[in-house]
């Protein structure tokens, strides 16, 4: 056993795109503890609630975070609809929905990138990132913005896709499947990833129960859990399968993610084929809201729920969001400890931290 | 000694740090490194350490707990230098101004080159505020008397 010492890790650091501030505890190269410092992202914006209208705010709230900006959007739109009993059209409901699966493919497609780069593999990061590009180039065409997009509102979405659209949205993610093949057999096959990734971070089932782990994070330990199954938005009319492993390691969860991406494919394929053809994407907003509602919905990165309480004015109450990454730090915590030095970076990827959601 | 600064603007090295932004912006800078976008064309490469970083990328605004990282970051980077804040938080505080932990931009804390707008800034934009920023890291051949 050798002496005890401390090596700060973060919080600007080459493999985190974000903040967060880790103090590890080491003894040799063996990671003892863990103990995390966060509040470098902290702004705040659950309180904006008091200065911005429940209409505003909905800006507010997609800038929680850039990469599942979506989805926080939805989240908060349905929390307040659910309040205020407005019934999203079904056309809306199904943008909505594919929407949401881009931003799934994006998000995982950004993490396998960043998770090859942590792993020192540079090309393949490359490669991720230049097929994510093809996602992003999408949301640019059917809503002007990149990352970004604002096109969430309460009571339905402000653009429609066309059928023209729609129709070269599914001729991309044909194109994306292929590529995303022969990237799999990379990820998936490759011996030096294998050897990176396999047993490390081993994260029991019991463990991930226990600690409340979400998501891919949960789904790659052998819980079968997806907020998606509870039929809100248009994921009733659709068929997909909850993708689990397992050997809840670093590899599972990589395996969990890319299979995710395949579904979610498919999800969209469905959602071009089923939406409706009527014109309507929004119901006028009357009224303001009085009452609380929980959302819950599944992002990228796990289960998020959304808090809105109402006081019939059109300022809230109180705006509570729970992000699945702050849900996942417990369970990360537990695998750090243990772990080799040299892995730190790796684990800490794995369960796709997103600092600005957990912070606000 | 006087270097002749010429080779800076043939390979800028960048640093980049989120201050307290939303991830937009943070995934924009690195899309501009990304094939699409190939910021390395103009010999650009992202670097960990602000010891070999001439070029500072701050998005977000500051706040209590970041406002030392970020001096601190400024401070270990070595002259001559330059600093690009990318997105309206980083200029102003943007949407997020209101907050009650967000003091404002970057400004406030160390000297800004370039402002890039927008919320998120696109890659074009980022790609234009360095290589504007470029250009006065080569007007600036000897060391910054403010630094």
């Amino acid at each position: 056993m050798g002496k005890r010492t401390i090596v700060p890790f973060g919080p600007q650091h080459p493999v985190l795109p974000e903040p967060i501030h880790l103090d590890l505890a080491l003894e040799d190269e063996t990671v003892i503890e863990a103990i995390p410092s966060i509040g470098f992202v902290h702004r705040g914006l659950e309180k904006l609630v008091e200065k911005k209208d429940f209409q505003e705010y909905t800006y507010v709230a997609e800038r929680i975070c850039g990469i599942c900006s979506f989805m926080h959007g939805m989240g908060y739109c349905m929390a307040v609809e659910n309040i205020m009993s407005l019934t999203v059209p079904d056309r809306a409901e199904f943008l909505r929905t594919i929407w949401a699966e881009l931003s799934r493919i994006h998000s995982h497609l950004l993490w396998l990138g960043l998770l090859a780069d942590s792993i020192g593999f540079e090309s393949l990061f490359m490669h991720c990132w230049r097929m994510r590009e093809q996602i992003l180039d999408l949301f640019d065409m059917t809503t002007g913005g990149r990352v970004i997009f604002s096109v969430c509102k309460i009571g339905g979405v402000r653009k429609d896709i066309d059928e023209e659209k729609l129709k070269r949205i599914v001729d991309v993610l044909n194109n994306i499947e292929d590529e995303l093949r022969s990237l799999t057999s990379v990820f998936l096959e490759e011996q030096s990833i294998k050897g990176r990734l396999s047993g490390v971070g081993v994260l029991s089932q019991a463990d991930a129960f226990g600690l409340g782990a979400v998501g891919p994070m949960a789904r790659a330990s052998g819980i079968v859990t997806d907020t998606r199954t509870l039929g809100y938005s248009a994921y009733p009319h659709v068929k997909f399968n909850i993708i689990t492993a397992q050997e809840g390691d670093c590899f599972a969860r990589t395996k969990v993610r890319i299979e995710e991406i395949f579904e979610a494919i498919s999800i969209i394929r469905q959602c071009a084929a089923l939406i409706p053809s009527d014109t309507l994407i929004a119901e006028p907003v009357k009224g303001l809201p009085k009452g609380e509602y929980f959302a819950r919905l599944e992002q990228p990165r796990g289960e998020v729920i959304y808090y809105v309480k109402a006081n019939g004015t059109k300022f809230l109450d109180r705006m509570r969001v729970r992000t699945p990454t702050f849900a996942n730090l417990p369970a990360l915590l537990q695998t750090l400890k243990g772990s080799e030095l040299a892995d730190v970076p790796v684990l800490v990827l794995t369960i796709d931290p997103c600092i600005s959601c957990t912070e606000r | 000694m006087v270097f002749k600064m010429k080779f800076i603007k043939k390979s800028p090295w960048i640093l980049h740090y989120d201050g307290s932004s939303c991830n937009g912006c943070d995934i924009e800078v690195l899309a501009c490194l990304t094939p699409l976008y190939d910021i390395e064309r103009f010999g650009a490469i992202n670097t960990g350490n602000p010891k070999h970083a001439d070029l500072l990328l701050i998005t977000g605004s500051v706040n209590e707990q970041n406002i030392s990282v970020v001096k601190q970051l400024y401070e270990q980077m070595p002259n001559p230098k330059a600093v690009v804040a990318i997105g309206v938080c980083a200029a102003t505080g943007g949407i997020f101004k209101d907050c009650y932990n967000v003091q404002g931009g970057v400004g406030e804390v160390i000297p800004v080159d370039i402002y890039v707008p927008g919320c998120a800034a696109r890659p074009e934009a980022i790609i234009e505020g360095v290589v504007l920023a470029l250009n006065k890291l080569e007007r600036r051949k000897s060391p910054r008397k403010d630094a």
